[in-house]
């Protein structure tokens, strides 16, 4: 964001009030703190207006694409080091079904991409997208992938260089908001022509260095490009982690315009390339295609992906309070276990796997494991004692007794004499429970 | 406008450690290795200097109880013999180092006495010639006397002994410092309590050549945001020029069997043994990305993935 001072040289000048303050300069320092919009002065030069809106934009910008109702957003970064503040827009991961491949393997390529979707700690992760390619199999093939992947109503990527294929590609699927890739040195002009008359993304790549990068970008944003993603196209991981860096610091540090675009990796299948899917997730790329995901690489790489996506700041956490699991009764057991999503649903899984009902109390720790928890004295005798109270657990169990996780035992006196409630220690790992539990309720 | 490349400089450097010796050096080991020794953030080659790649240290635990199923099934029946199962990190798995984790020794497992231990360890020592690292149980007075024992029966090898932790260091540090060890330095996922804990060792006495850092590795899926984020502040602050944060640091990626998303049966998320495999490559890729000179792994089948990748990252500048 430009200061008032940058701002105030940029207004007419004339001090007419008419913008509801009294001078040029308060409004200045109005717009300088967001509180008002550009809109409010009729005076204002249409140079001024683009110059105070190109500098008021973020570093990256946020680019979108794929279905209508849900769309894939990407860039809008600010940090380089999650801890810093945090990132907001996951690395989209996308399958890539190429027309060299044949028609059936394309078809079965993108059904798989859009089944692989899971439910962790509470959050939904999946493959996001599916790119269908045009290299050396015949365009009739591509043409029906992208017709195949219009109908499934998945995100989708549109990849061949040649203008002509991608209008006649584009046309097929512009409901769903495709992002095109790619504009290259070689057929810059005519795909710039296309992605302009669609405003649709456009990717750039092809580029010999990072330099020549960003004049393409450039040029395409003269010509009227507004949505761009950068693919720098490294051979190796070490060069992926040098050009993903530097892309990332021009535009956040530097504040460089014409690579203020979120990135993409377009990858193969060699061991290496799984890895550098890793590597993007964590360094920088917004998106990352590779031809193969099967699901045991695709399943810890949406892990990684939750992991460094996560706000560091706020770990991922359940509602404390009383949950069931199955239809538990006045004789069910009650557990209880702290509100950390990890947890939780770990705890939860393993009570599922034993199919007895039971009462689970989720203990407010700010989110925290049972251990670290515990030894941060969030999770006392105390604080599980005042849940008890307050979700009248002796009503809804009759049974009089709690079991508790193995790892903090030691608060088994404490608690029993301040709810007069049996204690039952626990396994140390939930994975214990469902043998435990047969035992208890049986 | 012209592209100026912005590169980063830093005032600070990592520091090298030396593990294991040579005859010439006193030892029995074949080679000595050095880590650390980085201008840079982590495998920036293209602005700074990384002189030495991040290291594999397969690990070796005395009794097969902490290694899960599937991993038994693809590691064959070495897993029940410390030596063997040493032998093979070294001529067949690639392994740059060994850790022999002295596990039995818990007195509230097998309680095996220290002599046991020490035999064990003198039968590993003989059996290979990688540089060593050896842990203890983690019970204190059993540790004292158990590292002890190790530490004079390694005379000379310049092993690494851990864990030396905040409230339980002094024995292990006095025991590596009487015979010329290196000390690896645990603390709990946390720069303050990473810079306390050198300081405690460098107040008692140890050499800061002599300290290598491990900051808790949690695994993916368990927390692996909390470790990268604390190392990689952990090596911003060693390059801005805090001497007392520039020491290598150890992650351990074998907590990757722990994880049940990664070792459960699932069809929906693919052969179990290869997700598994990734889980523990990817820990460990992960950790190196964030600042770790060495990580400790388990399965051959990751260490093969993981160093086909390190290869690649150190390759492209
Ligand atoms: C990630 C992590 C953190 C993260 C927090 C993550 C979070 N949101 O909770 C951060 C970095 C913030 C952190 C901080 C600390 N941590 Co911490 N942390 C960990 C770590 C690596 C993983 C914890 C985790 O998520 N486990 C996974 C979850 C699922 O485990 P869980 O909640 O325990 O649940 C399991 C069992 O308890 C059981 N279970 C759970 N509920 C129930 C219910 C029933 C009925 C039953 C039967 C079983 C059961 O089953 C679950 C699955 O097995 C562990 C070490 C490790 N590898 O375990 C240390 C660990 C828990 N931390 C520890 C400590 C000491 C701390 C600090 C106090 C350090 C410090 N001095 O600053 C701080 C406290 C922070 C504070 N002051 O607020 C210690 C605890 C030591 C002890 N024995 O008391 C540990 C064990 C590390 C160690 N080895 O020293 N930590
Ligand atoms: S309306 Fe425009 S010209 Fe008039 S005072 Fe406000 S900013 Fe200045």
């Amino acid at each position: 964001m430009p200061t008032a001072m940058e701002i105030y040289k940029l207004l007419p000048k004339k001090n007419c009030g008419e913008c509801k303050f009294p001078t040029c300069l308060a409004f200045a320092m109005q717009l300088a703190n967001q509180k008002v919009a550009l809109e409010a002065c009729p005076y204002v030069s249409p140079e001024s207006k683009t110059i105070l809106e190109e500098s008021g934009a973020p570093p990256i910008r946020l680019v979108s694409f794929g279905l209508g109702g849900e769309p894939l957003k990407i860039g809008d970064e600010t940090q380089l080091f999650r801890h810093d503040k945090t990132f907001y827009h996951p690395t989209v991961l996308g399958v890539i079904a190429d027309d060299s491949e044949g028609l059936d393997r394309m078809k079965a390529k993108m059904e798989a991409a859009k089944a692989a979707a899971f439910e962790r700690v509470g959050q939904r992760i999946r493959i996001d997208a599916v790119a269908v390619r045009h290299s050396s199999g015949s365009p009739q093939d591509f043409l029906e992938g992208v017709r195949h992947a219009a109908a499934m109503t998945f995100p989708v990527i549109l990849m061949t260089e040649d203008p002509k294929l991608m209008a006649e590609a584009l046309a097929m699927c512009t409901a769903s908001k495709p992002l095109l890739w790619r504009a290259t040195p070689q057929n810059l002009d005519a795909m710039v022509n296309v992605a302009k008359a669609c405003a649709f993304p456009l990717a750039i790549g092809g580029a010999g260095s990072l330099d020549e990068l960003s004049q393409l970008a450039d040029k395409a944003k003269k010509a009227g490009v507004v949505d761009i993603v950068l693919d720098p196209g490294d051979s190796s991981a070490g060069k992926m982690l040098e050009t993903l860096t530097i892309i990332r610091r021009a535009a956040v540090k530097k504040k460089f315009r014409p690579l203020g675009y979120p990135t993409m990796s377009v990858l193969g299948e060699s061991v290496e390339d799984r890895m550098k899917a890793a590597l993007g997730v964590m360094k920088y790329s917004s998106i990352v295609l590779m031809k193969e995901m099967p699901p045991e690489s695709a399943y810890p790489l949406m892990t990684l992906r939750q992991n460094i996506f996560t706000d560091p700041q706020v770990p991922i956490q359940v509602k404390p309070g009383m949950y069931t699991v199955g239809e538990p009764n006045e004789k069910s057991p009650v557990l209880f276990t702290t509100n950390f999503s990890l947890t939780y649903f770990t705890v939860r899984a393993d009570v599922e796997k034993s199919k007895i009902p039971v009462w689970l109390l989720v203990v407010d720790t700010d989110g925290q494991s049972v251990m670290t928890s515990f030894a941060a004295g969030k999770l006392t005798p105390e604080s599980v004692a005042a849940l008890i109270e307050s979700e009248k657990v002796k009503e809804k169990s009759t049974r009089n007794e709690i079991v508790i996780p193995g790892m903090v035992s030691r608060m088994s006196g404490k608690l029993n004499e301040l709810t007069g409630m049996k204690i039952v220690v626990g396994p140390r790992e939930s994975s214990g429970l469902p043998k435990m539990l047969k035992s208890v309720a049986g | 406008m012209a592209f100026d490349v912005p590169k980063e400089r830093f005032a600070g450097k990592i520091r090298e450690a030396v593990i294991g010796a040579t005859r010439e050096q006193g030892g029995t080991r074949r080679s000595s290795l050095v880590v650390g020794g980085s201008g840079g953030l982590p495998m920036h080659r293209f602005e700074s200097e990384v002189p030495h790649t991040p290291l594999v240290v397969m690990d070796v635990v005395d009794t097969p109880r902490v290694v899960p199923e599937v991993l038994q099934a693809s590691m064959g029946p070495i897993v029940k013999d410390p030596v063997e199962w040493a032998k093979k990190c070294e001529k067949e798995w690639g392994s740059d180092a060994l850790l022999l984790r002295l596990q039995s020794a818990n007195p509230e497992e097998e309680n095996r006495p220290v002599e046991q231990c020490e035999a064990l360890f003198r039968d590993v020592l003989k059996a290979t010639t990688l540089p060593m690292f050896v842990y203890g149980c983690g019970f204190e007075e059993k540790d004292a006397k158990l590292m002890e024992a190790i530490s004079n029966a390694g005379r000379g090898e310049r092993l690494f002994l851990g864990l030396a932790e905040e409230k339980a260091f002094k024995s292990l540090a006095a025991a590596s410092m009487a015979t010329g060890h290196g000390i690896v330095a645990f603390s709990n996922l946390d720069i303050n309590l990473a810079k306390q804990m050198n300081i405690l060792l460098l107040d008692f006495g140890v050499k800061p050549e002599n300290i290598i850092m491990d900051p808790l590795m949690a695994a993916l899926g368990m927390g692996l945001e909390y470790s990268y984020s604390v190392m990689e502040r952990l090596r911003q602050g060693a390059l801005s020029g805090d001497p007392v944060l520039q020491m290598p640091i150890i992650c351990d990626a074998s907590c990757a069997w722990g994880v049940p998303d990664a070792v459960e049966d699932d069809p929906r998320k693919g052969n179990v043994l290869q997700r598994g495999t990734n889980w523990e490559a990817i820990t460990a890729y992960s950790a190196v990305v964030a600042g770790a000179d060495l990580v400790i792994m388990r399965n051959p089948a990751s260490v093969a993935l993981f160093k086909q990748a390190v290869k690649d990252l150190a390759g492209g500048a």
